[in-house]
C-alpha cells in the first residue's frame, strides 16, 4: 500500500496527478477462503479490515454484488453520534465513535470526520422529557450530551428559527458536541484499501446465489455468479437484502426492509455549522464540505426493495425544514434517492451467531447504521475470528427474539433513528 | 405515492391508508402450548420477500376498514386487493425470492 503524505501529494502534484494508480486490486475469486464476507458496504469492509489487522486473518474475501459502498454506505446522510439511551446501545455506538476519532490516521485515508456537533430538537413536552432522560443516561455512561434551551440552540445554530408561533416550535435541544459527520465514500474506500493491502480479496460484481451446507447442517461455502467458493466461516453483512441471503441457509429473520430517502440541495457557501435532527418531524440536515445541504427523510410505511420512496415523504420533511430554517425556503433540491434499510422489531442491530454453524450475521442497523461502521466491523471481526461475540456485541443476539430480552431503542427514541 | 384500490371505496391515494405489515399470520390458537421459539417467530419473524408480498392495509382516512393486498416489493406495483377473509387469486409460492 502506498502511504499518503504531504510528500506523496507534492510529488504527484508535480507530475500532474498522473501516477496515483488503483488503490485496491480487482482479483478473481480463489477456490477457498478462511472467511467469506457477503456484502461490500462499510460494515463488511470494516469487518475484513479488522480481521486482517486485529486478528491476523488475511485469507478473506469480501463479495459484493454491485460495487463497494454502492448501497446504503453511499446513500446515507453521514450522521455520527453515540447518545443512545440504553447501556447496550450506548456501548456499541460509543465504541464506534471512539474508533471514528482516530480513523483517518489509522487508515492513512482522510475520512473527513468532522465533530461539528449534532443537535436534536425538542418540539413538545414529550421530547423535552425524553431528551433530558437521554442526557442523564448518557452522562452515567460517560457519553457527552447536554441540554440547551431554545436560545442556546439558536446561538449554536444561527439559521434556526425559535419563533414560538411556528408549526414545530423549538423548546430546546440535546447537543452531543463530539458527534458529527464523515465522508461516506471515503470510509468504504479507506477500509477497502487497508484490507486489500493486507491480502483481503475484494471481489465486486459477484452476487451470492446460494449457501451450501454439509450433512450436519454446517455452512461450508457459497455459490456465486463467479463460481463456487469454499469458506471456513461466512459473515452476512447484506443490510436490506439480509432476509434474502439468510433464506439461502434456511434461516428466517426478524427483519423487514424499508426504503429510506435522502436528498441534497444545490451547493451554496457555508451556511450551516452543525447537524440538526428533528425526530418528531423526521428531518435531518447538515451541510457537506462541497456546500450541498444534505437532508434525510423518514422511511416509507411499506416494505420494499425498489430503492425509491414516495414523494410525499420527502415533501413532509422539506415542509418541516422550511419551517424550522426559513432561510432555506428558496433553496432548490438537486437529487433525491432511496436506500433499503433492514429494520428489526426493537430497532437494534443483530450481530452474532445464527442457528447454522459457521454462519454469522451482522444486520438490522435500520435507519442508523453508518455511524456504527467502525465499531460494527471491529466487533463482528472478533465474532468471526473467535466464534464468540465481543462483550460489546454480546447483547445483540438473534436469540433475543426468542428469549424476549430486547434492546428496545424504538421506544427509547420514539422513532426510527 | 401509491394509488391503492380499496375493495370498498375504489382507488385512493396512499396517504389515506396505513400499512399493517405481513398478512395471513395466524396467532397460535393456544399461546401457552407453543414454546418460546415458536412464539418468538410468531411475534417477530417476517417473510420480507423481494417480490410478491401479501400485506394488510387499513383505509384509515376513508371507510376505516382493513383489507389485504398483494404487492410486488421490487416494483411497488399492486397486483390485487381483496377483503379480509378472502384468499388471493395469485399463488405466492411461485413468487420471486
Amino acid at each position: 500500500m502506498r502511504r499518503f503524505s504531504f510528500a506523496s501529494l507534492l510529488s504527484e502534484a508535480l507530475g500532474g496527478h498522473q501516477g496515483w494508480g488503483r488503490q485496491w486490486r480487482a482479483p478473481d475469486p480463489k477456490p477457498s477462503y478462511d472467511v467469506v464476507i457477503i456484502g461490500g458496504g462499510g460494515h463488511g469492509l470494516a469487518t475484513a479490515y479488522y480481521l486482517a489487522t486485529v486478528h491476523g486473518i488475511t485469507n478473506v474475501a469480501v463479495l459484493e454484488k454491485g460495487w463497494i459502498g454502492g448501497g446504503n454506505t453511499g446513500r446515507n446522510t453521514t450522521i455520527i453520534r453515540s447518545n443512545y439511551l440504553y447501556d447496550e446501545s450506548a456501548g456499541i455506538y460509543e465504541h464506534a465513535l471512539k474508533l471514528w476519532e482516530g480513523l483517518s490516521q489509522e487508515l492513512n485515508y482522510n475520512v473527513m470526520f468532522s465533530q461539528r456537533g449534532v443537535l436534536m430538537l425538542a418540539h413538545n413536552h414529550h421530547d423535552d422529557q425524553s431528551f433530558k432522560r437521554h442526557v442523564y443516561a448518557n452522562r452515567l455512561n460517560g457519553i457527552d450530551n447536554e441540554w440547551l434551551s431554545a436560545e442556546e440552540c439558536k446561538d449554536f445554530c444561527p439559521p434556526l428559527s425559535i419563533s414560538p408561533d411556528i408549526r414545530y416550535p423549538v423548546l430546546g435541544g440535546a447537543l452531543q458536541r463530539r458527534a458529527g459527520t464523515a465522508r461516506h465514500d471515503a470510509v468504504a474506500w479507506g477500509y477497502a484499501r487497508g484490507a486489500d493491502a493486507r491480502g483481503v480479496d475484494i471481489i465486486q460484481n459477484c452476487e451470492v446465489t446460494g449457501i451450501s451446507r454439509d450433512a450436519s447442517g454446517k455452512a461450508i461455502g457459497v455459490e456465486t455468479t463467479r463460481g463456487y467458493i469454499r469458506a471456513g466461516r461466512i459473515g452476512v453483512v447484506a443490510a436490506g437484502n439480509t432476509s434474502r441471503v439468510m433464506a439461502m441457509a434456511d434461516v428466517r429473520m426478524p427483519l423487514e426492509s424499508y426504503p429510506l430517502q435522502a436528498l441534497v440541495s444545490e451547493p451554496v457557501k457555508p451556511v450551516f455549522p452543525c447537524v440538526v435532527m428533528s425526530n418528531a418531524v423526521h428531518a435531518y440536515i447538515s451541510q457537506s464540505d462541497k456546500g450541498e445541504l444534505v437532508i434525510g427523510a423518514g422511511t416509507d410505511q411499506y416494505t420494499s426493495y425498489s430503492q425509491q420512496g414516495g414523494l410525499h415523504i420527502t415533501t413532509h420533511t422539506l415542509d418541516a425544514i422550511c419551517e424550522i430554517f426559513p432561510q432555506f425556503t428558496r433553496m432548490r433540491m438537486l437529487r433525491s434517492w432511496g436506500g433499503i434499510v433492514d429494520v428489526t422489531p426493537d430497532r437494534s442491530p443483530i450481530i452474532g451467531k445464527t442457528p447454522v454453524e459457521n454462519l454469522f450475521v451482522n444486520c438490522g442497523w435500520g435507519t442508523g447504521g453508518f455511524k456504527a461502521t467502525p465499531g460494527s466491523g471491529h466487533v463482528f471481526a472478533h465474532t468471526l475470528a473467535t466464534g464468540e461475540p465481543h462483550k460489546v456485541n454480546a447483547p445483540f443476539t438473534l436469540d433475543r427474539f426468542r428469549t424476549g430480552r430486547l434492546i428496545d431503542e424504538a421506544a427509547a427514541a420514539a422513532v426510527a433513528h | 405515492m401509491l394509488l391503492i384500490d380499496c375493495p370498498f371505496c375504489g382507488k385512493r391515494p396512499e396517504v389515506e391508508f396505513r400499512c399493517g405489515g405481513e398478512a395471513h399470520i395466524a396467532r397460535p390458537a393456544n399461546p401457552f402450548a407453543v414454546d418460546d421459539q415458536a412464539w418468538g417467530e410468531h411475534l417477530f419473524v417476517r417473510k420480507n420477500p423481494r417480490g410478491l408480498h401479501a400485506e394488510r392495509w387499513i383505509h384509515a382516512h376513508g371507510c376505516g376498514r382493513w383489507f389485504n393486498a398483494i404487492r410486488d416489493t421490487y416494483t411497488d406495483r399492486f397486483v390485487e386487493t381483496y377483503k379480509a377473509g378472502e384468499r388471493p387469486s395469485v399463488d405466492l409460492s411461485e413468487a420471486r425470492a
